[in-house]
This record gives C-alpha cells, sequence and structure tokens, in this order.
C-alpha cells in the first residue's frame, strides 16, 4: 500500500470508475488552454473583420492555422469533458444519456468541420 | 437496490436556500461560462467553413459575425473566456490542495471577478 501513489489508489473508485482519468484529462486540456487561449484570442482578433483576401492569406500562414487547429481541438474536447460533469450533476437517466451524446457529438462535429475548414484554407 | 424508499426521505436543504457568498457564486459562474462559450465556438467554427467556401458565403458569415448581434457575443464571451481562464487557473490552484482557506478564497475570487474586467477592457483596446 505504501509503494502506491494517490492517483493510483483512486483510481477505478467511484461510482463510474472513470473519474480520476476524468479530473485528470480536464486538468491536461485547461493546462494547455491556459497557453493556448491567450495566444488565439489575439490570433483571431486580429483578423476577425479584415476583407476576404487578407483572410485566405491569414490562415495560409503556418502560425495562425496552427494556433487556431489546436485551439479549436482542444478547447471542445474540454468543453465536451466540463460539459458532460455539468450534465451529469443537472440531468438523470435518458435525458442524461441523450444529453451527453449530443454535447459528445456537436463537439466532434464542430472539431471535424473547423478542421476541415481550416485545411481548405491553408492549402 | 438504488431506488428503494426514495419518495419519502428527507430531502436536504437546496442550494436557493443559502445565503450567496463569493465563493460559491465565483464557482457557479465558472460553468455558466464555460457552457455560454459553446455559441463563439459554433460561430468560428462557421465563419472558418464560410471563408473555406467561397467569398460569398464568406460575406454573409462575416456579416453575422460584424453585426450588433455578432458583436454583443463577442464582446460577452472574450470577458467570458477571461473569466473562466482566471477561474480554471484558480480550480489547478485549488486541486494542487492550496488556497482553501475562507480568506484566500475570497481574496482569489475577487481577483479572478476584477482581473477578468481588466483583461476584457485591455483586449477590447488592443483589438
Amino acid at each position: 500500500m505504501a509503494y502506491l501513489t494517490d492517483r493510483k489508489r483512486a483510481e477505478g473508485l467511484g461510482s463510474s470508475k472513470t473519474g480520476t482519468e476524468h479530473f485528470w484529462h480536464m486538468q491536461v486540456s485547461a493546462v494547455a488552454l491556459a497557453i493556448l487561449i491567450p495566444v488565439f484570442i489575439f490570433t483571431f482578433g486580429r483578423i476577425l473583420g479584415a476583407s476576404y483576401p487578407e483572410v485566405l492569406e491569414y490562415f495560409g500562414r503556418p502560425f495562425p492555422a496552427i494556433v487556431t487547429g489546436l485551439t479549436l481541438f482542444v478547447s471542445f474536447i474540454h468543453f465536451k469533458n466540463g460539459a458532460q460533469v455539468a450534465i451529469e450533476d443537472y440531468a438523470h437517466g435518458l435525458t442524461r444519456k441523450a444529453l451527453i451524446i449530443g454535447v459528445t457529438c456537436l463537439c466532434y462535429a464542430c472539431i471535424a468541420v473547423g478542421l476541415f475548414a481550416l485545411v481548405r484554407l491553408a492549402l | 437496490m438504488a431506488d428503494v424508499n426514495r419518495g419519502n426521505r428527507p430531502l436536504s436543504p437546496h442550494i436557493q436556500i443559502y445565503r450567496k457568498q463569493l465563493t460559491s457564486v465565483t464557482s457557479i459562474l465558472t460553468r455558466i461560462t464555460g457552457n455560454g462559450l459553446i455559441v463563439a465556438g459554433i460561430l468560428i467554427v462557421w465563419w472558418l467553413l464560410a471563408a473555406a467556401t467561397g467569398p460569398d458565403y464568406f460575406a454573409f458569415a462575416n456579416a453575422v459575425l460584424r453585426s450588433w448581434f455578432g458583436k454583443l457575443v463577442f464582446f460577452g464571451s472574450i470577458w467570458a473566456v477571461w473569466y473562466h481562464f482566471l477561474a480554471g487557473l484558480r480550480h489547478l490552484y485549488y486541486d494542487s490542495g492550496r488556497g482553501l482557506d475562507i480568506p484566500t478564497a475570497e481574496k482569489l475570487g475577487w481577483g479572478i471577478i476584477i482581473g477578468s474586467v481588466v483583461l476584457t477592457v485591455l483586449t477590447v483596446i488592443i483589438l
């Protein structure tokens, strides 16, 4: 017992058995977003409102395209996991399942659409 | 098993009977801002898709985002994202087992509120 770390002792406990993993993924994506979000706000904020040729040229450059793609991916996964916790707090039974599935699909769809758009803009 | 005698047991007091506190209000605002950011997220993805589709669709999406409605959503989202950002940092600090005594927790709460307003104003000035 003394050789186990705190995390190892918490794993697999609780009614869902996956809470430790969920919590850890939230922390990892939160740290990633703590770096990405300030960069994204000013990267995206600079181009919003520009003309069409300027937008095409901007997302053809590696830095804006990569920052936008990374931020969309990490933030929608973070949203999916966070919204799931909120749903689990307030909804029960079939409603809970339907809402979690709905939010998960919405997030996956947003990631796919966002990345597709960026690839088309960049290439 | 779990639903034995669920109906007539006494309920514990619910959230609305407690006095609002800085810590509870800043906590629920973290959840509200986080969930609310989906609106800006969807708008950004839609705007990118429009830009990838062609000039006409881009002009339409761009007009929506730059309308008073779009500006309101993005102004609100800038505050929401900064609030959620600072509250998230506080969460990471809490999760390390620090800052959980009441005076520190209240200071952190004010830090988030004031900090989010300051960062929003700075962002709007810079952009």
